[in-house]
This record gives C-alpha cells, sequence and structure tokens, in this order.
C-alpha cells in the first residue's frame, strides 16, 4: 500500500519554507491596471444607457396610459356593460366580468398540470428520453406565437362546436400558461439543494414525500412566483381570444357562450372611429396594465420569504 | 481484520460488512472491506479526503442508490438480512439507520414539524404523544432550552450549530438503531463542535453511532472504534485507543503523526 511521501515525513514548520519575498509596488503593473480600469468604465457606461433606453420606453408607455386612460376609470367603467357607438354611460363591467372568468379557470387548469409536469420533469424524469422530449417541446411551445395557439383551439373546438366560447378562451390560454408553469416549476425545484432531499430519505421518507412535502415546499416561493407570472403573461393576450371567446356586448356569466374579455374589447374599440369607445379602450388597457403590474409586484413581494438552505 | 475488544464491551455486532466492494460508474472506490460494528458503540471512520470513508457510510443506509451508476457488491449484514439485496426495502432500512450530514439540512417548516416529520412516516401518534416525542428528541440533542419557545418558528431560523443539532434531533426522533453521522461538525464553530461531540458521547447508551469525520482529534475524543482507511483500502481497524497509540501498520501511524506533530 503506497503513501505519498508527503505524509511519511512529519510536517515541516512553515517558517522553514523557503518562500520568496517579493515587493509589492514591483509587481503591480500601472498600465494594466490602466486598462482594467478604462474596460470598467466603458462596461459600466454601456449597461448603464442600456437601462436607460429600456426605462424610458417604460415610462413613457405608462406616461402615456395614465394620460390618456386615467379619465376614463370612473365608477361606470367597473358597473356597466359595453355601450354602443356615441352612447354615454358605457363601461367595461361585462368585459373585466368575463376576463376575470376566463383567466382564473385558466389558472385552476394550468396550475396543477403544469406543477405535477415540473415535479415529474425535475424529480423523477430527469434525464429520460422522455422527460427530454418533454422539455424540448415544452420549450416549444413557450415560444410559440400566441396567435398560432387561437388558430389552434378554434380548429379544433371552436369549429367542431360551432359557436365561440369562454371554455375555448380559457382553452387557449391554458396551452400558453402551462409551458410557463412547466418551467419555472422545473426551474425552482432543480435549485433545491441534494442535501435536503438526501436528508428526508435519510428518515425513510418514501420519493412522493419528499417531492411535496419537502422539495416543492421548499420552492413554493418560486412555483408560486412563477404561476403569478404565467397568469399576467396570459391575462394580457389577445390574439387566442380573438378566435375562441370572441367577445359579447353583454353580461354573461356562461362559459359555453361568447364572452367577453378585456383585451379583445380593447383591440375592437381602440381600432373604431367612436370617441367614447377609444377612450374606454384606453381605460381598459391601462385597467389590464395595472393589474398585471400588482399581479407582479404582488408576486416578487409576498412570496419573498427566505429561500432554503 | 481482528478486532481487539475490550472486556466490557462483548456486545454484539450490529452491522457486519464483508466484502463491500463499491463503484462509482467505473471507478472501484471501495476494496474488498470487512468491518463489524458493534451495538451501542460509537465508531469513526477517518482517513484523508477521498479515501472513501463517506462512500461507506452512505452504503450502510443505501443512500448511494438514488445515484443510478453508483453499485455496491458484497453483504452489509443488518439484523440478519442483506441490506445490499435488491429486495430490501429502503424506506424502512432508512427509517431504521438514520443519517446526520455535514451541512445542516432544516426542513422548510417550522421547528415542531421538522421532528415530528420522520416520526408521523411510520408512527400514528396523538397529539400529546407527539408533543412528548418532539420534546424528548430536543432534550436529547441539547437544544431544547433553546427552541423551546419558538417551537412555531421556522428551522431556518436557528444559526448553523443550532440547525445541526436540530437534524441529529430529528434522526434520533424516529428512534433508528444506528445513527451514522457524515463529518457532523465540520461546517460548526468550535462551541457547537463541542455540544455535538458531548451529544454524540451520549448517544451511544441507546444508539449504535458511526461518524465519518476529518478531524482525527474528534475521532479520538468520541469514538470507541476506529477505521483508518485510504484510498478505498481499509488499513487499519480496532479500538481507538490502539489506533492512535499502538498502530499496528506504519501507514497509520504515519497518518496520525504526520497531523499531530
Amino acid at each position: 500500500m503506497n503513501v505519498p511521501s508527503t505524509m511519511t515525513s512529519t510536517s515541516s514548520h512553515p517558517s522553514q519554507l523557503n518562500i520568496p519575498k517579493m515587493q509589492a509596488q514591483e509587481t503591480i503593473n500601472m498600465s494594466l491596471y490602466a486598462s482594467r480600469k478604462r474596460t470598467n468604465l466603458i462596461g459600466l457606461f454601456l449597461s448603464m444607457s442600456a437601462m436607460t433606453i429600456g426605462l424610458t420606453f417604460l415610462l413613457w408607455i405608462l406616461a402615456i396610459l395614465f394620460f390618456k386612460g386615467f379619465s376614463a376609470f370612473s365608477l361606470d367603467l367597473f358597473l356597466n356593460k359595453t355601450p354602443g357607438p356615441d352612447s354615454e354611460n358605457g363601461g367595461l363591467g361585462n368585459a373585466i366580468v368575463g376576463s376575470l372568468m376566463i383567466v382564473v379557470s385558466c389558472t385552476l387548469i394550468s396550475t396543477p398540470i403544469g406543477v405535477m409536469a415540473g415535479i415529474y420533469l425535475s424529480e423523477y424524469g430527469q434525464k429520460s428520453k422522455f422527460s427530454e422530449v418533454t422539455r424540448f417541446l415544452n420549450d416549444i411551445m413557450l415560444s410559440a406565437p400566441s396567435i398560432v395557439i387561437g388558430l389552434f383551439v378554434y380548429a379544433l373546438v371552436v369549429v367542431n362546436v360551432k359557436h365561440f366560447s369562454g371554455w375555448a378562451g380559457t382553452l387557449a390560454l391554458t396551452l400558453i400558461a402551462i409551458p410557463v408553469v412547466v418551467r419555472t416549476t422545473e426551474n425552482m425545484l432543480s435549485l433545491v439543494p441534494v442535501s435536503l432531499r438526501e436528508a428526508a430519505f435519510a428518515l425513510g421518507a418514501p420519493k412522493w414525500k419528499v417531492s411535496l412535502s419537502i422539495v416543492l415546499k421548499a420552492a413554493k416561493s418560486g412555483v408560486m412566483t412563477g404561476v403569478l407570472l404565467a397568469l399576467a403573461r396570459v391575462s394580457g393576450e389577445t390574439a387566442p381570444l380573438l378566435f375562441t371567446a370572441l367577445n359579447n356586448p353583454f353580461f354573461s356569466f356562461d362559459m359555453n357562450a361568447p364572452m367577453a374579455n378585456l383585451p379583445v374589447v380593447i383591440f375592437q374599440f381602440a381600432m373604431s372611429p367612436y370617441q367614447n369607445w377609444v377612450d374606454l379602450a384606453w381605460g381598459g388597457a391601462l385597467l389590464i396594465t395595472l393589474s398585471v403590474l400588482g399581479l407582479n409586484i404582488f408576486a416578487r413581494t409576498f412570496f419573498r420569504e427566505k429561500v432554503s438552505v | 481484520m481482528q478486532t481487539t475488544a475490550s472486556p466490557e464491551v462483548l456486545s454484539q455486532n450490529v452491522l457486519e460488512i464483508r466484502n463491500l466492494n463499491f463503484y462509482y460508474g467505473s471507478f472501484h472506490s471501495l476494496k474488498n472491506i470487512n468491518l463489524d460494528i458493534k451495538e451501542n458503540s460509537v465508531t469513526a471512520f477517518i482517513g484523508p479526503s477521498g479515501c472513501g470513508k463517506s462512500t461507506l457510510l452512505r452504503t450502510l443506509n443505501r443512500m448511494y442508490d438514488l445515484y443510478p451508476g453508483q453499485r455496491a457488491e458484497g453483504e452489509i449484514m443488518f439484523n440478519g438480512k442483506n441490506i445490499l439485496d435488491a429486495k430490501q426495502d429502503l424506506n424502512l432500512l432508512r427509517a431504521r439507520i438514520g443519517m446526520v450530514f455535514q451541512k445542516p439540512t432544516p426542513f422548510p417548516m417550522s421547528i415542531y414539524d421538522n421532528i415530528a416529520f420522520g416520526v408521523r412516516l411510520y408512527e400514528d401518534l396523538s397529539r400529546s404523544e407527539m408533543d412528548d416525542r418532539v420534546e424528548w428528541a430536543l432534550q436529547k440533542a441539547a437544544i431544547w432550552n433553546e427552541v423551546k419557545d419558538k417551537l412555531g418558528q421556522s428551522g431556518l431560523s436557528l444559526s448553523g450549530g443550532q440547525q445541526q443539532r436540530l437534524c441529529i434531533a430529528r434522526g434520533i426522533a424516529v428512534k433508528p438503531a444506528i445513527l451514522l453521522l457524515d463529518e457532523p461538525t465540520s461546517a460548526l464553530d468550535p462551541i457547537s463542535t463541542g455540544k455535538v461531540e458531548e451529544l454524540v458521547s451520549t448517544l451511544k447508551s441507546e444508539y449504535t453511532v458511526v461518524i465519518v469525520t476529518h478531524n482525527m482529534q474528534q475521532a479520538a475524543r468520541v469514538s470507541d472504534y476506529t477505521a483508518y482507511m485510504y484510498l478505498g483500502d481499509l488499513v487499519e481497524f480496532g479500538d481507538t485507543e490502539q489506533v492512535f497509540f499502538k498502530p499496528k501498520r506504519k501507514e497509520t501511524e504515519d497518518y496520525i503523526t504526520g497531523r499531530f506533530g
């Protein structure tokens, strides 16, 4: 059996080691240091300007939305249904109700499916062929243009049942939301340290229990953030609803019938020549923006508890 | 390798490791290990990094089974059965042979639930029985006084040393036959280390403890038996006193004196 020679000799005292002493001033190359500093400045300048450009447009959009949309904000906006052209006291009540119903049912359907698929990919599938294919398809779904998904549901559902409906809209939005939830869930679960899983297994916990009670719980805030971000993404989608839920000038709670919803109402009203419709479109746009902004802020603050070890 | 058991510990072997070989893929990392673990004793595995001491520990509760490509051959007899048998139920095995890791790993739940989690898996206790069990385990792990007023708080709110004792309490709470400790103090400050070491010494009255440590003084302080491993071989195994003061093998002596000197 071999033992390295360093171990056979009793270790030599540090002071006996012959380390050449260097003068600090001689080793620092000032021109190299100056060029590092220059590079740093250039990098800083470039990233600051990139941020400025991004922020400028964001604030610009928000400013115009507030300027044009805020005047439409009134109790009527929330309580009354969409008006006819050039009439008084119209609101977006039916579209708000419709949007809420569609988006809430979309969330209720896509969250369990997406979270379970994410758990499968992170905890069970890992490197299997099946999960690699799933991951690949999910990535394609993630970047699929939403109008394609709208057309797909149109051809699959609307053409067959021969009418537009709230459910068709829900289905289209669900198809858009699931990949987002799958992806964030998988990413968040894979951030949970292996040591935490091992610790649970070491107590004799079965795999499903480890996945649900420990790993999912540790990643809870990240997963919830993902769900809320998917919700935010979905609540502004117009194209898929245009082909599926369409619109409805009246209050309707029937998910089997065409359903009013904010994005489509905004789309139709904004293109119209009638001043009251255009004003309502601005109001609706501001409303959606504020809700999405609110959701994002909520997701980021409320679920930002301590992440696990 | 013959052990010279001192007269007062003529206890039974709780684990008998025979001709154990372990492979990470094609890498042969444990070579023909033969070792007996005695009941109600503390056995320490020492050796330089990469010698296989943690690997050996992880075969004892088949933790390696979580990772494809890692496999063990040979025999580890526990209660008359070979735990390396493919038919062995891993969850039940791990409920009997617990493990505490190098880094504290509190679960993302309250201190109380951290302890109760493992117990609930295999026992159906009433609320008050569970309260008693939680208190008992925390008492055993010498952390009860520090946490008794905040059992509802997250386990993550504790300090590193407290978290590690919480993890030990969690391991004790399920009343395993054997407790495996994988460098339990390497992430702790000296005071916490001292507390954990005291704890290990008291645990052996009820449990069998196997501890991996890279700190030789620690092995000398807490263990009854010591195994010195090098490059996947078990070089020497015997009474701690004998291994440290009268090592039979030159390699053991070199390792021990090299670090002490």
